[in-house]
């Protein structure tokens, strides 16, 4: 059953040192707020599993809070690198990083198999790709009916699945719309699951096919309201493009991020006060 | 002195290849502008899937990610992750895949994922996406890429996506549902497969573009056409168009940087 809590709260009771989580969102709806709240409370040893690492982990790496990542596209969209997440995989810093490296068919096909409670997921993938020969994790099984070889990948079983969502109801139903990426699997693969939200409304309204998380398959839900940015939440806000381009300056070098991380995130207490201080930064 | 860059012929050429109705599987960056300038000049009916969902995305301005808002809100309708990957690009929905490439060698073998050795990368890059799987499993793939001697190569660091593998008949041995590449287009021309050795040859050349610097441009020993043609240059109606598109996104990042 849900529980409404503060993001703080949420972080301290559901994700642990060592634990494997997933903060998904496909561009859309990423975690961003949650992703600060594992760096002020300082989590250490995670290994982060997302398609996309995307700002929120290349944070999360640069603070010193990943062993591990499981990936399957790792780049600034339409910008270019990841500072940090190259930093770590090419320099070791702040600490070596293992990785285990996918492609996006092979990353979803694994959430689902872990949301279908299969141990593995098999695909037509990664034919002639030299993934394969570095990824143990990647095999192959026979089809029993046709013969076919097919690439064969562990489901992914998350610790905690964290999301940004639209709206939750007062019962803790979630609702999420526009590119709903992988987030329900992941939720549905996960141990546990923290939901954080735009805003929280006596009806949800939504269509009988919509995509709605019943309260009982999450675990915490924290009222954020722009908790997503710089990236977007459909019908709230869009994303914050030019963020994505200064994010290249500023995470380039080690002392820039690491004073930048400072000043933003750990000498914040929540994420109104960060988006304070980046809006009067952005404006100076 | 011609009244176009190089970059846009190139985009111009590459949304040529597109024909009305493709339903095409587009990459971020410069395949997304090529099959949005096709959808607003000859191919008002091309069906233009993004991987984070979108089915049939008529975007006014470019993405500057592959989910952007707009892709979404401009979409016939949009799907999960794992559905696109499944039902649509594996079930073999898609016509034509459209890549981008850091390193592509002679057979169109692409690496987005290192530059020198996988466990001690020199350039560690983004890594494969949805391209491994939108690279065998499309009913062809279009390549396109700014051509020099570091990203034509005699060998690529790492083979992220299949193309001919080493050429002939060696990509039937995957047993890949898709074609493989059947056309790059690059700032200089457009290199096409030869039908038996599936080695990629200049088949056309852009005006004001020399034989020699395309070679120069190329790591391994270019093939040239003996019926080499010269590019059609854009026409008035293709370059405003482009250039429009791109000033509305120019625009449209700016604001939303504010």
């Amino acid at each position: 059953m849900t529980a409404f809590v503060s993001l703080a709260e949420a972080i301290a009771t559901h994700i642990h040192d060592g634990d494997s989580v997933a903060m998904e969102g496909f561009t859309h709806l990423i975690p961003m707020a949650a992703g600060h709240e594992v760096i002020r409370q300082e989590r250490r040893d995670l290994t982060l599993i997302r398609m996309t690492p995307d700002l929120i982990y290349d944070q999360l790496i640069g603070m010193g809070c990943a062993r591990k990542l499981i990936f399957s596209w790792g780049g600034n969209p339409g910008v270019g690198s990841l500072h940090r997440f190259r930093d770590a995989i090419e320099h070791g810093w702040p600490q070596p990083l293992a990785y285990e490296e996918h492609g996006h068919a092979a990353m979803a096909s694994a959430y689902a198999a872990g949301a279908s409670g299969l141990p593995f997921a098999a695909l037509r993938g990664y034919l002639g790709s030299d993934l394969a020969k570095h990824n143990p994790n990647i095999r192959s099984v026979e089809c029993p009916f046709t013969g076919e070889r097919l690439a064969a990948v562990p489901a992914l079983r998350p610790d905690v699945a964290v999301i940004h969502a639209q709206k939750a109801d007062r019962a803790g139903n979630v609702l999420i719309w526009g590119i709903v990426g992988v987030q329900k699997e992941a939720v549905l693969a996960a141990k546990r699951a923290i939901v954080t939200v735009e805003e929280i409304v006596e009806d949800l309204a939504a269509g009988p096919n919509a995509t709605v998380l019943p309260s009982w398959v999450v675990s915490a839900i924290a009222h954020v309201p722009r908790g997503a940015a710089p990236s977007y939440a459909h019908g709230y806000y869009a994303r914050d493009n030019g963020f994505y381009k200064r994010w290249d300056a500023i995470s380039r070098d080690r002392r820039t991020f690491l004073a930048w991380m400072r000043e933003n995130v750990l000498e914040t207490g929540d994420f109104g006060e960060y988006e304070e201080r980046v809006r009067k930064a952005a404006n100076a | 002195m011609p009244d176009y860059t190089a970059d846009e012929l190139m985009t111009v050429v590459a949304a040529r290849q597109l024909a009305d109705r493709t339903v095409c599987f587009v990459g971020i960056g410069l395949p997304s502008a090529a099959a949005n300038l096709a959808r607003l000049t000859h191919a008002p009916n091309i069906v233009l899937i993004y991987e984070s969902g979108t089915i049939g995305s008529r975007p006014e301005v470019l993405p500057l990610s592959i989910g952007d808002g707009e892709l979404a809100e401009s979409a016939l309708t949009v799907v999960s992750v794992p559905e696109m990957f499944r039902y649509w690009l594996q079930g073999g929905r898609i016509d034509v895949g459209f890549l981008a490439a850091a390193q592509i060698d002679r057979y169109g073998n692409i690496n987005t994922t290192v530059i020198g050795d996988y466990d001690k990368p020199s350039v560690r890059l983004p890594g494969a996406g949805g391209a491994s799987e939108i690279a065998t499993s499309a009913g062809e793939v279009f390549v396109i890429a700014r051509q020099s001697a570091r990203s034509f190569v005699d060998r690529i660091d790492f083979t992220t996506s299949l193309g001919h593998a080493e050429g002939g008949s060696s990509r039937d041995r995957y047993h890949a549902p898709g074609g493989g590449p059947t056309r790059v287009i690059t700032d200089l021309g457009m290199l096409t497969p030869d039908p038996v050795t599936r080695e990629l040859t200049l088949t056309s050349i852009h005006p004001g573009v020399s034989v020699e610097q395309a070679k120069a441009a190329t790591g391994w020993k270019l093939r040239v056409a003996d019926a080499l043609a010269v590019t059609r240059p854009p026409s008035a109606a293709e370059l405003s168009a482009l250039r429009a598109l791109e000033a509305r996104t120019a625009r449209a990042h700016a604001e939303a940087a504010e």
